[in-house]
């Protein structure tokens, strides 16, 4: 016997509408924010290939380059000298406390040396890079384009990615290695100040050690995590400010977005980085 | 308009020829399928209330912003698919004054008016300079070269905006509320300065505005954007005698000109599906 469909049956299927579309609306809620963070990445990594693709494109235009190098490195000095010289103050005072205990302070200025050239020397400059360059960067790009000075760079025939966003990745790629070796030479010259002058670690082992265990692998690990993360910094900063909308409330929001990002995105990296180095180099 | 006219083809009447755009921004549709002709070296203007999108169909006419469907074409060239190289050799055709200036705040006043000529010209510095000075001159600004954009009023940064605008010699202007924000006399003098430009260059002029006491006094052609699309096109006579009661609405309500009987001369471009 073939049940047919009755009008009661027909008065139930919107029920069931409207419980497939909340269902629907759940789903999209829930992948609403990881879709939200894919596109993110997409639009940054567009902008990041659209600054490379004009890096190769005529005009060049160096002073522009010089002045985003002299902004993000030069005046940067300062700071990393400061941060640097007291990290390797730190971490050598911590060192020599916690190695005395098993008479293992000679290798205070190797361990040094390794924490300083593979992790805390890349990780420290581009924080401190991301906080000073990075957010001047999304701040200024996103001020100007809530008063329409982007748009009027198109008006005027100059392509804005070009102008703005090129020279500051290239200028932030190249100066946070530079940056980093800084970074290494005096929180190194920290380090050692505090254990041979204040804690009277032998000075020729606290070198010796350090020459013996640290080489060029780990420069080239710290130089390549910095260069990697000078690259991310710039395209997150300047896409936060590149794409404000919103007034000033809107740059303020790209600019804590800039840092935030940035912060997260290099210590992400850095995991991975690592993991994927330490693999080739044990191959 | 013509429906079997070929607009792809470079027109002597007519530099822009815009027909279909539609723009639509996430679920909300500003532009429904505007179709627009812009006569050579006259001043056309395009009315419309607040949130209408004219800036946005402004934007469109240069491609800083891209259009969902529809085309635009510049004396002959569709714009609408031309690749950033491409659309940047476009541009030189255009200048444009931004509502609020837009200048480079960094700068000075020498500087942001130098900008176009360092960047697209092999002149000399000195001769840079005398061009700079020619042309903040002409518009009645003197000796303010080294004062940066936020020490100056807002007419004056408007003329700025301007003379940056014009100093390469552009063939089509556009401007963007040119008159918001200003005391009656200096709207009458930007309305002036429009008027003379176009006499002295016969530049290609696209004003956006919704101040009507300025449209009728120097307009040659008027176009009201309403729901999307462009409702009417015609002269300032032939939109005082408008039937169409959007248009007419919203030109009494200024009470700023005085509308005629309607009827008596009709627009062959005047079309009636308003807000459809």
């Amino acid at each position: 016997m073939t049940i047919m469909a009755g009008p009661e049956d027909v008065k139930a299927a919107p029920v069931d509408k409207g419980a497939w579309a909340t269902t629907v609306r759940a789903v999209d809620a829930i992948w609403a924010k990881p879709l939200a963070a894919v596109e993110s990445v997409g639009e940054h990594l567009v902008l990041f290939g659209q600054s490379m693709f004009w890096l190769f494109r005529r005009p060049f235009r160096p002073m522009i380059f010089v002045e985003a190098m002299q902004f993000v490195g030069v005046e940067s000095l300062l700071i990393v000298t400061l941060i640097g010289t007291f990290v390797g103050m730190v971490f050598s005072l911590q060192l020599v406390s916690a190695m005395r205990q098993f008479g293992a302070e000679a290798f205070v200025g190797a361990t040094l040396g390794i924490a300083l050239t593979r992790e805390l020397a890349p990780v420290f400059t581009s924080i401190v890079v991301a906080a000073r360059a990075g957010a001047g960067m999304a701040t200024e790009l996103g001020s100007m384009r809530i008063t329409e000075q982007i748009d009027a760079l198109s008006t005027l025939a100059v392509n804005p990615v070009q102008y703005l966003v090129t020279p500051r990745v290239v200028a932030t790629t190249l100066m946070a290695p530079l940056l980093t070796m800084l970074f290494i030479c005096v929180g190194m010259f920290g380090g050692y100040a505090v254990a041979v002058w204040l804690l009277d670690v032998d000075r020729g082992l606290f070198l010796e050690r350090a020459r013996w265990i640290v080489d060029s692998s780990d420069l080239i690990q710290g130089m390549t995590k910095a260069t990697i993360f000078g690259c991310a910094l710039s395209v997150i900063s300047c896409a936060q400010g590149y794409n404000a909308s919103g007034g000033a409330k809107g740059v303020g929001i790209g600019t804590t977005r800039a840092v935030v990002g940035s912060f997260v995105t290099i210590l992400i990296l850095d995991y991975f980085l690592t993991d994927i180095i330490l693999v080739l180099q044990n191959k | 308009m013509n429906p079997d006219e070929d607009v792809s083809q470079k027109s002597d009447k007519f530099q822009l020829r815009i027909r279909g755009i539609k723009k639509s921004f996430g679920t909300h549709q500003v532009l429904r399928g505007v179709d627009l002709d812009v006569e050579r070296g006259k001043i056309n203007i395009i009315i419309g209330g607040s949130g209408q999108g004219k800036s946005v169909l402004m934007k469109h006419l240069m491609g800083l912003l891209k259009p969902d469907s529809g085309h635009i074409w510049v004396d002959g060239v569709d714009v609408v698919g031309m690749n950033d190289v491409q659309l940047n050799k476009t541009r030189l055709k255009f200048g444009m004054s931004f509502q609020y200036s837009a200048l480079f705040d960094s700068l000075t006043v020498e500087e942001n008016v130098a900008f176009p000529l360092k960047e697209h010209t092999g002149k000399h510095a000195e001769e840079i300079r005398g061009l700079v000075r020619e042309k903040l001159e002409s518009l009645g600004l003197r000796n303010i070269e080294s004062k940066y954009p936020a020490e100056l009023s807002g007419g004056m940064r408007k003329r700025v905006g301007l003379a940056r605008a014009l100093v390469l010699a552009p063939e089509i202007l556009l401007y963007d509320e040119p008159t918001t924000g200003l005391d009656p006399v200096a709207t009458k003098n930007v309305d002036d300065m429009i008027r003379d430009i176009s006499k002295d260059t016969n530049v290609t002029s696209v004003v956006i505005s919704h101040d009507m006491a300025s449209t009728f006094r120097i307009a040659d052609r008027i176009s009201m954007l309403y729901g999307g699309v462009i409702v009417q096109t015609g002269t300032a006579d032939e939109i005082r005698r408008t039937t169409n009661p959007v248009l007419r609405e919203f030109v009494e309500v200024s009470g700023a000109v005085k509308m005629e009987p309607p009827g008596s001369v009709r627009d062959a471009d005047e079309r009636t599906d308003a807000g459809s």
